[in-house]
């Protein structure tokens, strides 16, 4: 018997292996071997079909631009709420994490309200010409709304833990704000804003109920890949459904991967030697 | 470059830090802030740096007006006691940051080769590539100092810059620390609440108390008139008895000492436990040994008074008297002040 100071190891190793091949692996894997059942010529046929390649356009670049909006104004926030004490800062901490709360086919009914042509902020925008709700711009407010909680989460812990002798030294040091915003703050903070920004961005490329109310659906123009994927499951066709099914979960598979890469060279310097 | 406070207040929210402080520390010198913590040490370490700003009073450097620079322009070292070294750069980046960051324009070259020569001043050749996590906390508190002396201050500010190392570390650090001094001439200002760590390195001992100055002069100053009690027992172990003060004389459990100028009333008198003798017959408070503890170059006796007071003394190794034996304790350099 190896001597050990903690207990537990092989029971809840065994619990959570369990758990994850059941609840995660194992879904994924039925999704893959359906999508494989099709053999490589149809395979590739329906993921290069040329609806559902507009698709993955349109949700990538939808998912980079709202993922692009809430690293800026989710920083913003998660700065805002750390460095600065102000009256209802505990509400609005709360107030975060709301979209993550709510039914996101609430949220997706709630801006499509909001943002038509006779909602509070549709017809205002559509006074300058803007429209929001049936074109991409609404598909990306949708994953912006639901996704904005990830960057504050990750950012916002670290951002407490930063040791103001840092920022400190590096003034008396002469920095200017701005260069020690560059050269201190950023750097140490970017792992953080890596793990924000992979998780906002997946979840924005796998998000569905928001979105289908705003988007309008328009196949080739506002028709998101999920909704792809729905399309062909409600027309029995598992098999297609699978298949382009894989294609997001290969896209985001790749992406978190890379992420992790680049998160582990940001990290370099936490190496003991 | 010579530092003056005038009178420097300085006040958290209800907490009054700082009372009034006045201070002049000389051009090369190197000054000890020393105090218990809340003693507002750091405090006044900071507005110098202009990390903190003064509520009243001015800090001058030289004949300048400092008191409202923001630290950035201020022009001074600042070592942090955790260090503060930027854990994402090298070693030689660390050094190079106040360089890079400076309004003077630098050669990529210059910088390099002030960054070698900041290295070899303290003696970490060859670690410019390692990353903060991969050194000890020496060797860090030493990066720590060339990071601050490269951009060439007018004066060095030092929180605690030994207060978290192994007390071997701490020693060679002291007086190697020293030695830099000496060689660069650098006013140099440190706080700390180690009072051996305040006599072996400084020219001058600033103590502090409650916000306020309590004694300022050399280390042989302090040590040897210390200003109150106070200082006394913050310097080192003391020991303490009531007394009577008459006409210039204090009694203390029938003996007298010798208290020239004090007031009549009630005074305390203070001793170390190096100067006490013990005798078995003759003059001397009467006391009983309690216990003996064996230390490497003496023995700390504890012993009670006749009057029930408790006393430490350091005996020398051949001492043979053991628990219960009486006899009378002989003081020298005995102090006394007035009681609280």
């Amino acid at each position: 018997m190896a001597r050990r100071v903690l207990p537990g190891l092989p029971l809840s190793l065994g619990i959570t292996l369990v758990y994850v091949c059941l609840i995660v692996a194992l879904p994924l894997g039925a999704l893959v071997f359906k999508a494989a059942s099709l053999g490589p010529e149809a395979y590739w046929e329906i993921v290069s079909s040329d609806r559902a390649l507009a698709s993955y356009r349109v949700t990538v670049l939808c998912a980079f631009a709202a993922t692009v909006f809430n690293l800026v104004f989710g920083f913003a926030l998660a700065w805002v709420l750390v460095r600065y004490r102000f009256p209802g800062r505990r509400l609005i901490d709360a107030l975060v994490d709301l979209p993550f709360a709510l039914p996101t086919a609430v949220a997706g009914i709630a801006l499509t309200t909001l943002f038509a042509q006779n909602g509070w902020f549709g017809a205002a925008l559509a006074g300058v010409g803007i429209k929001v709700a049936y074109t991409p711009l609404g598909i990306i407010v949708a994953m912006a709304f639901t996704s904005l909680p990830f960057i504050v989460r990750t950012v916002q812990p670290v951002l407490e833990e930063l040791d103001p002798a840092l920022e400190e030294a590096a003034q008396s040091l002469g920095g200017s704000d701005g260069s020690i915003f560059v050269r201190v703050i950023l750097p140490l903070l970017a792992p953080a804003i890596l793990a924000g920004v992979s998780l906002s961005f997946a979840r924005s490329l796998g998000e569905f109920g928001a979105i289908i109310f705003i988007a309008g659906n328009q196949p080739f123009e506002t028709e998101i890949t999920a909704l792809l994927t729905f399309i062909r499951l409600e027309e029995y066709d598992y098999q297609a459904a699978a298949a382009i099914a894989s294609v997001l979960l290969i896209t985001a598979f790749v992406m978190l991967a890379v992420t992790n890469l680049l998160q582990a060279r940001a990290l370099r310097y936490t190496v003991k030697a | 470059m010579k530092i003056s406070l005038h009178n420097v207040v300085k006040t958290f929210d209800t907490f009054r830090a700082v009372h009034g402080i006045s201070l002049e520390v000389e051009s090369g010198e190197l000054v000890a802030l020393l105090g218990p913590s809340g003693s507002g040490k750091t405090t006044i370490l900071r507005m110098v740096a202009g990390l903190e700003f003064a509520d009243g009073g001015n800090i001058y450097f030289g004949a300048e007006d400092a008191t409202d620079i923001a630290v950035r322009d201020r022009g001074v070292g600042f070592v942090f006691q955790h260090y503060a070294l930027f854990p994402h750069m090298t070693i030689g980046e660390n050094i190079a940051f106040g360089m890079k960051v400076s309004k003077v324009k630098r050669e990529k070259s210059a910088i390099a080769t002030r960054v070698t020569e900041l290295l070899r001043l303290v003696q970490l050749d060859g670690l410019q590539d390692r990353f903060p996590a991969q050194i000890s906390g020496g060797q860090r508190q030493r990066v720590a100092l060339a990071r601050a002396l490269a951009v060439d201050p007018k004066v060095l500010l030092l929180d605690e810059p030994f207060g978290a190392l192994d007390a071997n570390v701490r020693r060679d650090l002291r007086r190697w620390l020293r030695q830099i001094h000496d060689e660069l001439g650098i006013t140099t200002l440190f706080v700390t609440h180690d009072q051996e760590e305040a006599l072996d390195l400084a020219d001058r001992v600033v103590i502090l108390d409650k916000g306020r100055i309590v004694q300022n002069g050399t280390p042989e100053d302090v040590c040897r008139n210390p200003a109150n009690a106070f200082v006394m027992n913050f310097l080192g172990d003391a020991n303490r008895l009531p007394a009577t003060i008459q006409a210039g004389t204090a009694h203390v459990e029938g003996v007298p000492f010798q208290a020239p100028d004090m007031v009549d009333g009630k005074g305390e008198l203070f001793f170390r436990p190096t100067d006490i003798d013990w005798r078995e017959q003759g003059e001397g408070i009467p006391a009983t040994i309690l216990r003996v503890i064996d230390r490497p170059d003496n023995r700390r006796v504890l012993a009670r008074t006749d009057g029930g007071h408790a006393v430490e003394f350091d005996a020398p190794p051949e001492f043979s008297h053991g628990i219960g034996a009486a006899g009378h304790l002989a003081i020298q350099r005995a102090r006394v002040f007035a009681a609280p």
